[in-house]
């Protein structure tokens, strides 16, 4: 479990203090598939960041399955079990999908293995193995080699941010199925920050940020009619395919 | 015979095991230490009083290769040598030299290698150079290699330029000139950390119409150490040109890149792009949300950059 007490996250810009994260409290339940979503700036990516410790907090406290982790570092996080796909993959030089991923699962693993966690998530993975993890690669094929490494990781608290940003519609499908599987499969959590309804829709829980504090939480089946207006819109938006618009 | 430590400065240098395939010419501490010649490679001495090689590549040779390593383990060695490649037409070729000096002692070990390659029409030449330093004496270890490449028409030369440790002082002169279709690629790696300076200065000529050039460099400059990066492209015709400095600057190191190119004709595409920059905050976090240490991290980003 992950436990946000009265969490606060201030930046200053031209001397005005501004609290992006807001005197936030947040539980996310075990094994619980939770979808985040929110208004553009809501602070989103901004509370990932804080889970994963990128972010310093100003005051409140985390506790990572009751213990107090507001103190710990990025590695010391992921150690503990805690994994996260950034919003904007990272760019490398020099550094091949195969490293990243072998980094990812800690172990020298082989090139068979390796391509699993691409197939995954749609790359045809003899294609992608050697290949740098650099601008060479379009952003959809960063994207998805960015949720791989989590995959591979396969730790029991994993965050995807905005996972759909920047597929393309063909890909998408797969990727909804990429988030299906993990929703049968993985036994521990998973955080989606996302505006996709498809994902909505595979949530347990919905948690909605605006202004960085918690707008609303609660069961798919109580949050995302009100997202959607009424019950009848859920049924009517499911039944077309539209990646690229949001709620 | 070759002792423990020369043989180990093999390996560093050129991959080396034991005697390799082909032609071969090995120098330690300023004497021939092994040759071999091949039926299309020949390796004489030098006749004309200077100290090095002539090797001779007949045309059409294709699928071989020459290995020329250098190894000083004696301190207070200091030598220039002269080595001349002549590369017949319609070659292809892998030239592996390199130099490893270990200096246990308190006096300076200076190599100067002077390498002239002559390579004939459509021929295609891999060169590989690997520098490399170790022991604890105070004696310096310096290596000044001088580099002339003359390439004829439609010729390919890719050279491979690597210093990753151990070297205290280089100073590289690397000048080109390329004839009609000559295509020349280098891409120097090089690390620099204590009190160590490095210089590399590029002066690549495209005389030949449709010649081209990529010249890459990436290096990491450490604690106090410099470096200084200048690449020269002279654009004489229709030719296109590329110069790349890419470096990481960590500690109290400085780095210098200058470029400059010189475009004597309208159909000359020529392009300089220089980077120097800390390790990049966002490429650190990835790697620790992985798992890995701080410490980890650079080094995987390092070692990648490097590669
Ligand atoms: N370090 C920072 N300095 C200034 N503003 C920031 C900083 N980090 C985030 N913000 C601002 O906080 C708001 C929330 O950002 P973010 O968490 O990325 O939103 P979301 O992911 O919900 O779209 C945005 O207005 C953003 O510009
Ligand atoms: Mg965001």
């Amino acid at each position: 479990m992950l436990e946000l007490q009265n969490v606060t996250y201030t930046v200053t810009e031209n001397n005005i203090e501004k609290n992006i994260i807001d005197h936030m409290d947040l539980v996310i339940p075990d094994g619980k598939f939770v979808v985040i979503t929110g208004p553009n700036g809501g602070g989103k990516s901004t509370l990932a960041k804080t889970i994963m410790g990128i972010n310093h907090i100003s005051s409140g406290r985390l506790l990572f399955d009751g213990e107090d982790i507001t103190a710990k570092n990025i590695t010391e996080r992921a150690k503990l079990g805690i994994s996260f796909a950034f919003q904007q993959p990272v760019h490398f030089k020099g550094i091949k999908v195969i490293d990243l991923l072998r980094l990812a699962t800690g172990k020298n693993i082989s090139k068979d293995s390796a391509c699993e966690y691409l197939s995954k998530v749609g790359l045809c993975a003899k294609e992608y193995i050697n290949r740098e993890v650099n601008n060479s690669l379009s952003g959809g094929e960063l994207k998805r080699i960015e949720i791989a490494t989590v995959l591979a990781r396969g730790t029991k608290f994993s965050i995807f941010d905005e996972p759909e940003a920047g597929i393309d519609i063909w890909s998408f499908q797969n990727l909804i199925q990429v988030f299906e599987n993990i929703r049968k499969t993985v036994q521990g959590t998973v955080l989606i920050i996302s505006h996709q309804e498809r994902i909505l829709n595979i949530a347990d829980e919905i948690v909605v940020i605006e202004n960085g504090k918690v707008a609303k939480q609660g069961a798919k089946a109580d949050i995302l009619p009100e997202l959607l207006g009424t019950a009848s819109a859920v049924n009517a938006a499911c039944s077309k395919l539209d990646p690229k618009g949001g709620f | 015979m070759l002792d423990n430590i020369q043989m180990h400065m093999l390996t560093e240098v050129a991959d080396l095991h034991g005697v390799p395939e082909g032609a071969y010419n090995f120098r330690v501490n300023g004497e021939k230490a092994g040759r071999n010649t091949t039926a299309n490679i020949d390796i004489a001495t030098k006749t004309d009083g200077k100290s090095g090689i002539d090797i001779r590549i007949k045309d059409g040779t294709k699928n071989e290769s020459v290995h020329i390593p250098v190894v000083l383990s004696e301190s207070g060695i200091k030598e220039t040598v002269y080595n001349d490649f002549y590369v017949g037409d319609n070659c292809d070729v892998v030239i592996v030299a390199g130099c490893g000096i270990h200096n246990c002692g308190n006096q300076d070990s200076q190599h100067d290698g002077v390498h002239r390659f002559y390579v004939g029409k459509n021929s295609k030449v891999r060169y590989v150079e690997k520098h490399y330093g170790e022991g604890d004496g105070k004696g310096k270890r310096i290596l000044n290699p001088v580099t002339e490449v003359y390439q004829q028409a439609d010729s390919y030369v890719d050279m491979e330029m690597v210093q990753i440790k151990g070297v205290d002082s280089t100073h590289r002169i690397t000048k080109a000139e390329l004839a009609e279709g000559a295509t020349m690629i280098v891409h120097e790696r090089l690390m620099t950390h204590g009190d160590q300076v490095a210089t590399s200065v590029y002066e690549v000529k495209l005389q030949g119409k449709g010649s081209s050039t990529d010249v890459i460099s990436r290096s990491v400059a450490r604690d106090n150490s410099e470096q200084v990066f200048e690449a020269a492209i002279v654009g004489e015709t229709a030719c296109s040109g590329h110069a790349e400095c890419d470096a990481i600057i960590m500690d109290k190191a400085h780095v210098v890149a200058i470029p400059k190119l010189d475009a004597k004709d309208v159909d000359a595409a020529l392009i300089h792009e220089a980077a120097i920059g800390k390790i990049a905050g966002d490429q650190l976090i990835k790697l620790m949300s992985l798992g890995l240490t701080e410490a980890e991290a650079e080094a995987q980003i390092i070692g990648g950059f490097l590669r």
